[in-house]
C-alpha cells in the first residue's frame, strides 16, 4: 500500500510548521526522515498517523484520503512505534505484543488461537523469543523498542511509522535496529517510515531519504525526497556546518577539526 | 492460571469474611439464632437480635462489600486513565465533589439527618447531587489533565480542588442548623451503617450498574496503559472511552460517598494491593481482583470498627488510613 502526500501542509491551527510537501512512500521501502530539531519531523509523523489533521493538501492511503478512513480500519493499515515510554509495570512482553491484535479482537479483547499464532509469529520475526515471558519494565531500551515493533507486526499493518526508533540506543543496537527494519521492509513488503538523527546510519541503510528543513536563506521548510545517491548535492545544504564536509563519493560526512 | 487461582481465593475469603461480619459484632448473639434469622425463621424470643441482624449487620456488611468494591474499582480506573499510580477518588478530590453535592442538599434543603433516614425523594436527591458533584470534579480534572504535563501537577490540582470544595462545605456549615452540621460531621467520618434494609436494594443496584459498566471498559483500559496515542492507533476511540470512564468513576464514587461518607485511601491503595497479589496489570484479571480485594479489605475495616464492643463503633476513616497510608509510602519508595 502506498502513502502519498500531495501539497501537504502540516502544523497547528495558526502555526504552519512545514510544507507544502509532495512525496510518496512505496511498498517494501525503508524511508528515513531526517532534519534538524524543530523542523517538524514529529509533526509530520503525527499527521501521517492521523493523530492530528493536515492544515492543507492531502494524504492518500491506497486510493483514499486518510481522513476518510474509519478509525477501526486505519488501525489495521498504519501501525506506530512512538518515543513515549510505557510506564506501566506488570505487562509481559507477550501481552504487549498481543495488544497489537486489538483491532481484530472482539469487544472483550480476548485473543483467539489465530490471534495467538500472529503474536508468536511477530515475536519470532523480531527475534525476541527469549524475552517473551519477561516484564516490560525489566527490558533495556533496545529490547523494549523491538517489542513495540513486534506489536506493530502483530497489528499486521502494511505501513509502519516509527518516531526516532534509534534514539537512546548504543551504536551496535542502532545498527541492529536499522537492519531489522530494512529486513522487515524488504522481506515482508512493509512500508517503513522512521524519523532519525542518525545521518550516517540512514545514508547506509535507507532506500530513500526524506530531508525536512529550512534550506538556504529562506525560512520556509521544504521536503526533499530521493535515494541517498540522488540527494548527493542536497545533503550538504541540509546539514551545513563549518566542521562538516560531505564526501560525495562515499556518501558520508567527514568531520574536520 | 495462577491469576485465576488468586481471584478464586479472594472470592472465597470475601464470602467467608462476609459471613463472619454477619455472625460477629458488638452484641454477642448465638450462631444458631443468627442462622435462624438469616433463613427467615425469625427469633421470636429475642426481637432485638432480629433487629440487630436485619437492620444493622446485613446492611452494614452489604454496604461494606459494595462500597469497598466501588471505591477500589473507581481508583483503578482513575490510575489507568490518568496513568498515575497515586490517583484515586479521594486524592483527586472526586469524593469531595460528591461530598459538596451531599452537603448542599443535607444542609441547605434542611434535610435533617443522613441519607439512611431521608425520605425516598430526599434519598434520590442526595445521590443525584453527589453524582453531579463527582462528575463536575472529574470534568475539571480531565480538562486540567490535557493542560498539565506532569503527574505530580495533576495530583496537586486534585488536592487544590479538594481544598476549594471543603471551603465551600465549611461555608455551608456556617449557615446551617446545628443538627445539620452534626449530621454532616458524623457522615464525614465515614460509616457503613447509615443505610437501612429497605434502602439497600437501591444503593446496591446503583453500585452494581457502575461495576458492570467498568467491566465493559476492560479492552480500552488495557490499551490506555500504553498511552492515548498508542491506544488510538490500536483503534480505540479515546474520547468516547474517556467520557464513559468519567461516568463510571463518577457513579461509583458518588454512590459510595453518598452512602458511607468520604472513605479515604481504599480507592488509592487497593489497586496496588491487587497488582501486588497478581503481578499483572492486565485489566482482565486486575479488575476482578481489585473489586474483590476492595470488598475484602473494607470488610476487615468494618469488622475492626465494631471491635470496641458495647461502647460503639469507630469511624471508618480512623481505620482506612492505617492500612492505606503505608501502601502509598511503599509506592513512593519503590519508584
Amino acid at each position: 500500500m502506498k502513502y502519498e502526500l500531495r501539497d501537504l501542509v502540516i502544523g497547528y491551527p495558526g502555526h504552519e510548521v512545514a510544507g507544502p510537501m509532495t512525496a510518496t512512500l512505496c511498498e517494501g521501502e525503508l524511508a528515513c526522515l531526517l532534519g534538524p530539531n524543530g523542523a517538524g519531523k514529529s509533526t509530520l509523523l503525527r499527521t501521517l498517523a492521523a493523530f492530528q489533521p493536515a492544515l492543507a493538501g492531502e494524504i492518500r492511503l491506497g486510493n483514499r484520503e486518510l481522513g476518510q478512513i474509519p478509525a477501526r480500519e486505519l488501525s489495521t493499515l498504519v501501525g506506530v512505534v512512538l518515543t513515549e515510554r510505557i510506564k506501566t509495570q506488570g505487562i509481559s512482553v507477550r501481552e504487549m505484543v498481543g495488544m497489537g491484535r486489538m483491532p481484530y479482537t472482539n469487544f472483550w479483547g480476548r485473543l483467539t488461537a489465530k490471534d495467538q499464532k500472529h503474536v508468536e509469529l511477530a515475536i519470532g520475526q523480531v527475534g525476541i523469543e527469549a524475552l517473551a515471558e519477561r516484564r516490560m519494565q525489566t527490558l533495556s531500551d533496545g529490547e523494549r523498542q523491538k517489542v513495540m515493533i513486534a506489536k506493530t507486526l502483530a497489528q499486521e499493518t502494511p505501513i509502519i511509522l516509527l518516531d526516532e526508533p534509534t534514539a537512546f540506543l548504543d551504536f551496535p543496537s542502532k545498527v541492529e535496529m536499522m537492519l531489522l527494519l530494512r529486513r522487515l521492509a524488504h522481506e515482508m513488503g512493509k512500508s517503513i517510515f522512521l524519523s532519525t538523527h542518525d545521518l550516517d546510519l540512514a545514508l547506509q541503510t535507507a532506500d530513500s531519504l526524506w530531508l525536512l528543513g529550512a534550506t538556504g536563506n529562506e525560512l520556509r521548510r521544504e521536503l526533499l525526497v530521493g535515494t541517498p545517491r540522488e540527494l548527493v548535492d542536497d545533503l550538504p545544504r541540509f546539514f551545513s556546518s563549518e566542521h562538516l564536509d560531505f564526501d560525495t563519493e562515499h556518501l558520508r560526512f567527514n568531520i574536520h577539526i | 492460571m495462577r491469576n485465576i487461582v488468586t481471584i478464586i481465593l479472594l472470592f472465597v475469603a470475601t464470602v467467608a469474611l462476609f459471613a463472619l461480619s454477619l455472625y460477629s459484632g458488638s452484641v454477642s448473639i448465638p450462631v444458631s439464632a443468627i442462622t435462624d434469622i438469616l433463613m427467615g425463621r425469625g427469633c421470636p424470643d429475642h426481637p432485638s437480635w432480629q433487629y440487630i441482624v436485619l437492620e444493622n449487620r446485613i446492611p452494614q456488611s452489604v454496604t461494606a462489600v459494595l462500597c469497598g468494591a466501588a471505591l477500589s474499582v473507581s481508583g483503578l480506573l482513575l490510575q489507568t486513565a490518568f496513568r498515575n499510580p497515586l490517583a484515586g477518588p479521594s486524592v483527586l478530590g472526586i469524593d469531595s465533589g460528591a461530598h459538596l453535592g451531599v452537603a448542599l442538599v443535607v444542609l441547605l434543603a434542611g434535610g435533617s439527618i443522613t441519607t439512611g433516614s431521608l425520605t425516598m425523594g430526599g434519598f434520590s436527591l442526595v445521590i443525584l447531587s453527589a453524582l453531579l458533584g463527582a462528575l463536575a470534579v472529574m470534568a475539571i480534572l480531565l480538562v486540567l489533565n490535557n493542560l498539565l504535563r506532569s503527574d505530580v501537577m495533576l495530583l496537586i490540582a486534585g488536592i487544590m480542588v479538594g481544598y476549594i470544595t471543603s471551603s465551600m462545605i465549611s461555608l455551608l456549615n456556617f449557615r446551617a442548623t446545628a443538627e445539620g452540621v452534626h449530621a454532616m460531621t458524623l457522615w464525614g467520618m465515614g460509616s457503613f451503617s447509615t443505610l437501612s434494609l429497605d434502602r439497600l436494594p437501591y444503593a446496591a443496584a446503583l453500585i452494581i450498574v457502575g461495576l458492570f459498566m467498568s467491566f465493559l471498559l476492560i479492552k480500552p483500559l488495557n490499551a490506555l496503559l500504553l498511552g492515548d496515542n498508542y491506544a488510538r492507533n490500536l483503534g480505540i476511540r479515546i474520547r468516547r472511552t474517556r467520557v464513559f470512564l468519567l461516568l463510571t468513576t463518577g457513579l461509583l464514587t458518588a454512590a459510595s460517598t453518598a452512602f458511607c461518607g468520604p472513605i479515604a485511601f481504599i480507592g488509592l491503595a487497593v489497586p496496588h494491593i491487587a497488582r501486588l497479589l497478581l503481578g499483572s496489570a492486565n485489566h482482565r484479571v486486575l479488575l476482578p481482583a481489585t473489586l474483590l480485594t476492595g470488598s475484602l479489605l473494607t470488610l476487615v475495616c468494618s469488622l475492626i470498627s465494631t471491635l470496641p464492643g458495647e461502647s460503639g463503633v469507630i469511624p471508618i476513616n480512623v481505620i482506612t488510613p492505617i492500612i492505606g497510608a503505608p501502601v502509598v509510602l511503599w509506592i513512593i519508595l519503590r519508584r
